[in-house]
């Protein structure tokens, strides 16, 4: 009898989480232009996204075209709670996280009993409510005395941080010792207890990290019992049911936790950004969360990653055509998905085996 | 008894699928539904099942009601089947598909599997090795890593088998196991159902072999156009009037 290639399966997974963390430390390094910063951190918190909405689709085979809106929740949660009530970030987007669960689950119940095109549009409907919802809500900071929410969003969200100290300490020490010396200094080595991730790099660190967490908690699920539930019950509800697979528990389960990654995503988002409007999560939004999931390849973990990265990307090399862009955007999209219906991974895989290794 | 089904129905808009249908299954015993085309035995699977409920009547397994359970509880009660038009999951490989099949003999939740936690390793662990239990049980552990699409139909049927066995059922609903197969194959599976009743697991099939019905099977039930019209032994059936009225007349049966 012969033992299956688990060990093997492991190992190549190792080399290859090994490989991301590798390039994800070392790009930094070779940027010239800030810029690209922002746009890798911007690939970091739609690749979060995207793995959880593959984990929905490509693995469990429900559709949903209303992920944005969980995305959205998690960013005006954060946004809210420390902008306007004063919350620790880290609080905040555990609140928020919680919120989102409890929407998803609620939203889950009913929309995962249908199928197809009708759970479709039922998640559609929902992407739409949040939007409206995101678009008309109003309230004033009072401590603030700015009114927020509205087409603007939620403005002046801090800079996430874990430790920040406001004692104000160092003007009072630079204050006495400029008393005795006569000139004004500063004590800089007090903030050192601080931790503000006050700089994209620290925040592209950041996010990547948590892109490279989901991703191999995502993949442990995939490769285990519960995995193996939701790839069943993609092919036979009936036949994963017969074998003793709760379907329905299994399909909202996995709802809330792609609703969950979007609101880790959407907290980050937040702080980021550091202001958050309605129109970055509308229906739009939703659109392209699923264009990098079927880009990428459907139930490829890894899919996830480069779909998050060729979507996010190509407006931003596609610039150089100017008026054309969106034309040629759409073009290539038709492209690869009339040549690699797969996504890219899996049919740039096939091709490669199927040229070389025949 | 461990299946007990009292006048079972069911109308599909009017159409009478199931009439009255009333008959037991002993713990043990290798019993065999048969009947023509369209009597209604696929469908009085997929009522044991819990595909759907009846429309009216009970099924009750080790004297619990299972007609108005899930699927899935029918399934944890010790209920599991194959399916007539294979519902293979072909996504996956050969293993895999059995592994779905110890769904219900492991318990590690999404936490502990993303966290791969050691009570999770341990579990998946136990999984593989019994399941590769299974395929060498059906004789499929040398296809073990192939997908699961890519084998000839009569494997494909073997490894449902497997997989529900995998299940560790009391009672398991064969429909059609023999199917496309061949004479050699047929043999094969009639040997292999032996071999899982003597596993002390229960076997109520659906088959339109004759040979290996009359064969293997301790009791038949007939149905013809949704209504039980004979029950007995092989012996017994092959001389009863009403089948030879309702089933032989109309299909040949030179096996």
């Amino acid at each position: 009898m012969q033992m299956p290639d688990k060990k093997k399966y492991f190992n190549r997974n190792f080399l290859y989480v090994g490989t991301l963390i590798a390039t994800v430390i070392l790009i930094p390094y070779f940027l010239r232009n800030d810029y690209y910063l922002h746009v890798l951190i911007l690939i970091g918190l739609h690749a979060i996204i995207v793995l959880g909405l593959n984990l929905l689709m490509g693995y469990a085979g429900q559709i949903s075209l209303g992920h944005a809106a969980f995305y959205g929740l998690g960013a005006y949660t954060s946004g809210i709670l420390t902008v306007v009530y004063g919350f620790h970030p880290v609080i905040a987007a555990l609140i928020a996280l919680l919120f989102v669960g409890i929407i998803a689950y609620v939203v889950g119940v009913p929309s995962l009993k249908l199928k197809g095109h009708y759970l479709a549009m039922a998640t559609l409907g929902f992407g739409i409510i949040a939007g409206i919802i995101f678009n008309e809500m109003k309230f004033t900071a009072s401590h603030l005395d700015l009114p927020m929410g509205g087409p603007e969003g939620i403005t002046d969200i801090p800079k996430l941080y874990l430790i920040k100290y406001n004692l104000n300490i160092d003007q009072i020490l630079s204050l006495k010792l400029s008393d005795i010396t006569g000139v004004s200094q500063v004590v800089p080595n007090l903030y050192a207890f601080n931790i503000v991730l006050d700089n994209d790099l620290k925040y592209y660190y950041l996010v990547w990290t948590f892109t490279i967490v989901i991703l191999i908690l995502s993949s442990n699920i995939i490769n285990s019992r519960v995995g193996r539930a939701l790839r069943a019950l993609h092919t036979s509800e009936t036949a994963a049911s017969t074998l003793g697979v709760d379907i329905q528990k299994y399909k909202v389960s996995v709802f809330v936790i792609s609703a969950l990654f979007a609101s880790i995503a959407g907290s980050l988002y937040a702080h980021f950004i550091a202001s958050v409007g309605p129109s970055s999560f509308g229906f739009h939004k939703s659109i392209m969360l699923v264009v990098m999931v079927v880009v990428g390849g459907m139930a490829s973990i890894w899919g996830s990653i480069f779909g998050a990265a060729v979507i996010t990307l190509l407006p931003e090399v596609l610039h150089v055509f100017e008026d054309f862009d969106i034309i040629i955007y759409g073009l290539i999209l038709m492209l690869i998905l009339i040549f690699l219906p797969e996504g890219l991974t899996r049919g740039v895989i096939d091709r490669v085996k199927g040229r070389f290794f025949k | 008894m461990i299946l007990k089904i009292l006048d079972l129905s069911i109308d599909f808009g009017g159409v009478k699928a199931l009439q009255q249908v009333t008959f037991n299954v002993k713990e043990g015993q290798i019993k065999a539904v048969i009947g023509p085309n369209g009597a209604g035995k696929t469908t009085l699977f997929n009522l044991i099942t819990g595909i759907f409920p009846p429309s009216s009547g009970g099924i009750h397994f080790d004297d619990v009601k299972i007609d108005s359970l899930k699927s899935h509880k029918i399934a944890e009660l010790g209920v599991t089947r194959t399916f007539q038009n294979l519902e293979i999951f072909d996504n996956m490989t050969v293993l895999e598909n059995v592994m779905v099949g110890r769904h219900l003999r492991s318990k590690s939740g999404f936490f502990e599997s993303a966290v791969r936690s050691e009570s999770t390793k341990r579990e998946e662990r136990e999984i593989i090795e019994s399941s590769l239990d299974y395929l060498d049980f059906v004789g499929l552990s040398m296809r073990a890593n192939d997908m699961s699409a890519s084998l000839p139909l009569g494997f494909q049927r073997y490894l449902e088998i497997a997989r529900a066995l995998a299940s560790e059922p009391r009672l398991i609903l064969l429909d059609e196991p023999a199917a496309g197969l061949d004479e050699k194959e047929t043999e094969d599976l009639m040997g292999l159902i032996r071999k899982i009743r003597d596993k002390d697991i229960t076997v109520l099939l659906v088959e339109h072999n004759m040979g290996l019905t009359m064969e293997i099977s301790d009791e038949i039930v007939v149905l013809d156009h949704g209504e039980l019209i004979a029950e007995g032994t092989p012996r017994e059936i092959q001389y009863n009037k009403k089948v030879i009225e309702a089933y032989l007349g109309e299909d040949d049966v030179s096996t």
